[in-house]
């Protein structure tokens, strides 16, 4: 075991030497980055408009023009924006703490592989345009895969290794994405779809969609705000945990649901956004903490706001052209876990 | 100043292997500055000390693992860090804290890892290969147990098996760090004679060890270390004494006779009571 | 050679000791047979891959060609049209299994490969850059995907300097700069022409479709100084299994012998990837497959360099020929390779159950 993972451990084990000055100064800080993130997603854009203006429609009010572009274009890219991104946080946070990897990611499970192999399958053979039939058909993918994943990683022994686990989805993801590869390049329409699939983008889901997905995530996000507790308990190992009265089967399967819905959904929705599951929970732990019951809202917070603001970025950076959410983020993420990386007491794994 | 019991120079024997004036740590935090001692050239020698207070910084600078940030380790009368790894290892082995085996691996294998400073690369398995690691393997009684997997053997049976590794070496020289730490009583006890005994056929051996009553009864010249400082070193009886050991551990004790070797045995003396008027003290 | 008449220590398996002049080394008798058993799988699937296409060849018509035979279409068919890609799959697969067998000695992670130091993600990088900004002629193509991944690979290197020997760092950082990387290309592609992208991205996948036999020339001549010297690396390599300390307490040079061995990787998969593009997943599985056929504790190169040579030459003949649809060879790699992957973990599964 490392020093870094004892240090977590005492952390955990004491409670947090955090003050809690700091900590409602960092929850405020948190909730107005998100107001000024949707804000900003509202009235920013390559038709950019005054937030009076935005007010005003958001009121039942304002311009023709200004309803159209608020209401059909940014408000369901906002509310998109948010679903995915809280998804993505919480997913990833789940992750992180039951793999007791801080570098896990929900792509691990095989969510993306499958996704993305299902897309693929729906236009090269099914024929399917549609953005709306799409999302479920991708949310369908990442569901068998994880669950193909999680039968692998955990049969025989009635529970799941987490080693064995990241093992299985590395081992099916591979199989998927050789598979979607070769589908791809031999049709030409499903390599067109597929290419700005894998961009990720929160462009052009309507309520449509949105709506009947929404159920699937207030409930798996409600489900990891009660498994927190459960999982600080993970954090002291599989066997204090056990001696403390977790029920570590139920906590598995809680944890292994919640993250197949909700980074299903996000990926469905969005097509895989890289690094927000990886890199928010590791800011959460640095500002709140070690505390699970901490990390899970603030990711669930603050995953949004960022994802909101790199989508407001890739809108500006090359106006009137865009550039994709999901390229954003890992150009925002990647060099945030180099530095983290860099950094004399980074994490090692224990 | 804490009183030596005996200066390094005024040792009555040689000592190929000695640290001159030496400064160790990891990075930039120095755990020993300006160390300075020599271990006896055929002696017994155990390391003693609380916790963190630089025993094992200084088996690995002698062993050459840690390059002193100032001073000099002096072995055959060279400073180490200027000898070849390879001419290192054919004087001096080490049986490091973290040793891993690979999965699966034999313990002929394992034990054959330790013929690597006098290998060559045509020639990697030679009968005097062979006799080394036959040797190393009946003087500490595995050689049936040559044909198993390490992971198989108990903590034991698999601690005999990296002492044999190192001593495929044929070193002259053999540093052990915290050898007997994870063992029962039986089983430490049972190392500690292996390593009397390749003492008494000519190896100079180094330990770093926990127990002070293990260090009296087995060594022939100790080496007490506290905050990164040598307090004391010499023969047990003179280093042992109930002051010393409160000094250093911080333990109320007193010391007895062995009632079976006559040397020093350190009893703690703290009862729970007596112990916390101490603390309220 | 010579016998040994004294009884032999039983290292649990059985072994053969080779002395020959100056050399004396002691080999286990099941990998001598997998070795064996592989090489002639090799030569059978060469064979064969001499032999198809749309011009068939008997095999015995493939020897009769590759001996010096008379007839002068078969001659050309086979010496000047097949052997090329064929020789380019056993040797390039080879040097990806080596190159991933060093990373994971190096890193001690099973899971490790070259991708680790973003190379293939690099290499891909240089090619789409060279194709958008200047055009997609196959010498410029390779240089620009040899540059990327060695650029890569030193970015890689510098970031984590600081942190040197502790490979954990280090991948973590490859892992950034690999993702920043992937972006960068996703988003390339959809800039591009359909066309193009398609084109690109069956490279990225990894293709021996445009393998000549004077870059094939190239690679082995680059590669071959490489594998020497790593020659004299391998005893220092295997002491580094049992952690730096027994290593460097057993006279080997830890630091130096895992930078020497990442150097070398890098470089054998640079020159591979110039020839073939990133051909996914050898580097992976190969060492782990031939780790288990030997049932070695430690991982070896030879047995890997075979193995990677197999699943090569297998793959291709399996995208050439076997499916409706001509692909890359990458894309059968990595389905061939993951499911291989699920088929130990399976097993595993078994044993414990």
């Amino acid at each position: 075991m490392t020093v870094a993972a004892i240090s977590r451990r005492r952390d955990a084990l004491g409670g947090s030497r955090t003050g809690r000055a700091r900590i409602w100064l960092g929850l405020l800080g948190l909730l107005g980055g998100l107001a000024i993130a949707i804000a900003l997603s509202l009235t920013l854009g390559s038709n950019a408009l005054p937030f009076g203006d935005v007010l005003d429609v958001l009121r039942g009010g304002g311009s023709p023009e200004a309803r159209y572009v608020v209401e059909e274009l940014r408000l369901p890219r906002t509310v998109t924006g948010l679903v995915v991104g809280a998804a993505l946080g919480a997913a990833g946070a789940l992750i992180q703490a039951f793999t007791r990897n801080p570098l896990a990611d929900p792509g691990i499970l095989g969510v993306n592989a499958g996704a993305a192999l299902a897309v693929a399958l729906g236009v090269a053979f099914l024929g399917m345009r549609d953005i709306a039939a799409l999302v479920w058909l991708a949310f369908l993918g990442a569901l068998v895969v994880t669950i193909a994943v999680y039968v692998v990683g955990s049969a025989g022994r009635g529970a799941a290794d987490p080693i064995r686990l990241t093992l299985a989805g590395v081992a099916l993801g591979a199989v998927c994405s050789g598979i979607t590869t070769g589908l791809t390049l031999s049709d030409p329409e499903a390599f067109e779809h597929l290419r700005s699939w894998n961009a990720g983008s929160l462009l052009g889901r309507g309520f449509d969609v949105l709506l009947p997905v929404l159920p699937f995530v207030g409930i798996a996000v409600l489900g990891a705000l009660l498994l927190a507790p459960g999982l600080n308990a993970v954090a002291l190992g599989e066997d204090i945990a056990r001696s403390q009265g977790a029920n570590l089967a139920g906590i598995r399967i809680g944890v292994i649901l919640a993250v197949t819905v909700l980074a299903g959904v996000a990926t469905a929705l969005a097509g895989p956004i890289s690094f927000i599951g990886l890199m928010v929970p590791h800011v959460a732990r640095w500002v709140f903490g070690v505390d699970q019951r901490r990390i899970l809202p603030v990711s669930i917070l603050l995953a949004p706001a960022i994802v909101l603001l790199s989508d407001v970025l890739g809108r500006l950076l090359i106006a009137p052209a865009e550039i994709p959410v999901g390229i954003v983020t890992a150009f925002v993420g990647a060099p945030v876990l180099i530095a983290l990386a860099r950094r004399a007491k980074a994490s090692a794994p224990s | 100043m804490p009183d030596r019991t005996t200066a390094p120079s005024a040792l009555p024997t040689a000592s190929r292997l000695r640290a001159e004036h030496v400064s160790l740590g990891y990075d930039a935090r120095p755990i020993i500055a300006g160390l300075s001692t020599a271990i006896p050239d055929g002696s017994f020698t155990v390391i003693i000390g609380p916790n963190a207070c630089g025993k094992s910084t200084l088996l690995r600078g002698l062993s050459r693992l840690l390059s002193p940030a100032a001073g000099r380790v002096v072995l055959d009368g060279k400073a180490i860090t200027e000898l070849a790894a390879k001419d290192v290892a054919k004087r001096l082995g080490l049986l490091p804290q973290s040793a891993a085996a690979p999965d699966g691996i034999t313990v002929v294998d394992l034990v054959a890892r330790g013929r690597y400073p006098r290998q060559r690369l045509l020639r990697q398995w030679t009968d005097a290969d062979e006799a080394a690691v036959a040797e190393a393997l009946d003087a500490t009684g595995t050689r049936e147990l040559g044909p198993r997997r390490v992971d198989e053997l108990s903590g034991g049976q698999r601690q005999r098996v990296w002492v044999a590794m190192v001593l495929a070496q044929e070193t002259e020289l053999l540093l052990l760090d915290e050898p007997t730490t994870f063992l029962d009583i039986a089983h430490q006890i049972e190392l500690m004679e292996l390593f009397a005994r390749l003492n008494r056929q000519g190896r100079t051996v180094v330990a770093v060890l926990h127990d002070l009553n293990h260090a009296a009864r087995y060594a022939d010249h100790l080496i007490a270390m506290h905050d990164g400082r040598v307090v004391a070193e010499g023969p047990p009886s003179e280093v042992v004494t109930s002051e010393r050991v409160e000094e250093i551990f911080g333990l109320p004790n007193v010391v007895i006779a062995d009632p079976v070797t006559g040397g020093p045995l350190v009893v703690p003396s703290g009862l729970p009571a007596a112990r916390a008027e101490a603390d309220g003290r | 050679m010579s016998t040994i008449d004294r009884p032999r220590l039983d290292p649990g398996y059985r072994r053969h000791l080779i002395r020959c002049g100056p050399i004396a080394v002691a080999v286990r008798t099941r990998s001598l047979a997998v070795a064996t058993a592989l090489l002639t799988v090799i030569a059978l699937l060469a064979v064969a891959a001499l032999g198809l296409g749309t011009y068939p060849l008997a095999p015995d018509a493939v020897l009769d060609a590759l001996f010096g035979g008379r007839d002068t279409l078969d001659r050309t068919v086979v010496l000047e049209w097949r052997l090329p890609r064929t020789l380019a799959a056993c040797v390039l697969g080879a040097l990806f299994a080596i190159a991933g067998a060093l990373f994971q000695t190096v890193t001690r992670n099973p899971l490790a490969s070259p991708d680790v130091l973003g190379l293939s993600n690099g290499a891909f990088t240089g090619m789409l850059l060279t194709v958008v900004c200047f055009s997609a002629s196959w010498p410029l193509m390779t240089a620009g995907s040899v540059v990327g991944g060695l650029a890569t690979a030193g970015l890689i290197w510098g970031l984590s300097r600081r942190a040197a020997g502790q490979s954990f760092r280090l991948i973590v950082i490859g892992i950034g700069v690999a993702a920043i990387l992937a972006s960068a290309n996703t988003w390339m592609l959809l800039e591009v022409e359909l066309d193009t992208a398609m084109f690109a991205s069956a490279w990225g996948a990894g293709s021996l479709n445009g393998v000549t036999a004077g870059a094939l020339g190239g690679a082995v001549v680059c590669s071959l100084p490489l594998v020497l010297l790593l020659g004299l690396l391998t005893p220092g390599l295997r002491q580094l299994d049992l952690g730096d300390d027994v290593a460097g307490a057993s006279g080997s040079r830890p630091a130096r012998t895992r930078a020497g061995a990442l150097l070398i990787a890098v470089g054998l998969v640079s020159i591979a990837t110039a020839v073939a593009g990133p051909v996914a997943f050898i580097a992976l599985a190969a060492p782990q497959i031939a780790r288990r056929l030997a049932g070695a504790p430690s991982l070896s190169l030879t047995l890997s360099a075979l193995v990677g040579a197999f699943l090569l030459l297998a793959s291709d003949l399996v995208a050439q020929h076997l499916l409706p649809v001509t692909l890359p060879v990458g894309v059968v790699t990595v389905s061939v390779g993951g499911a291989y992957l699920v088929a130990v973990l399976i097993q595993e599964i078994r044993r414990r159950a």
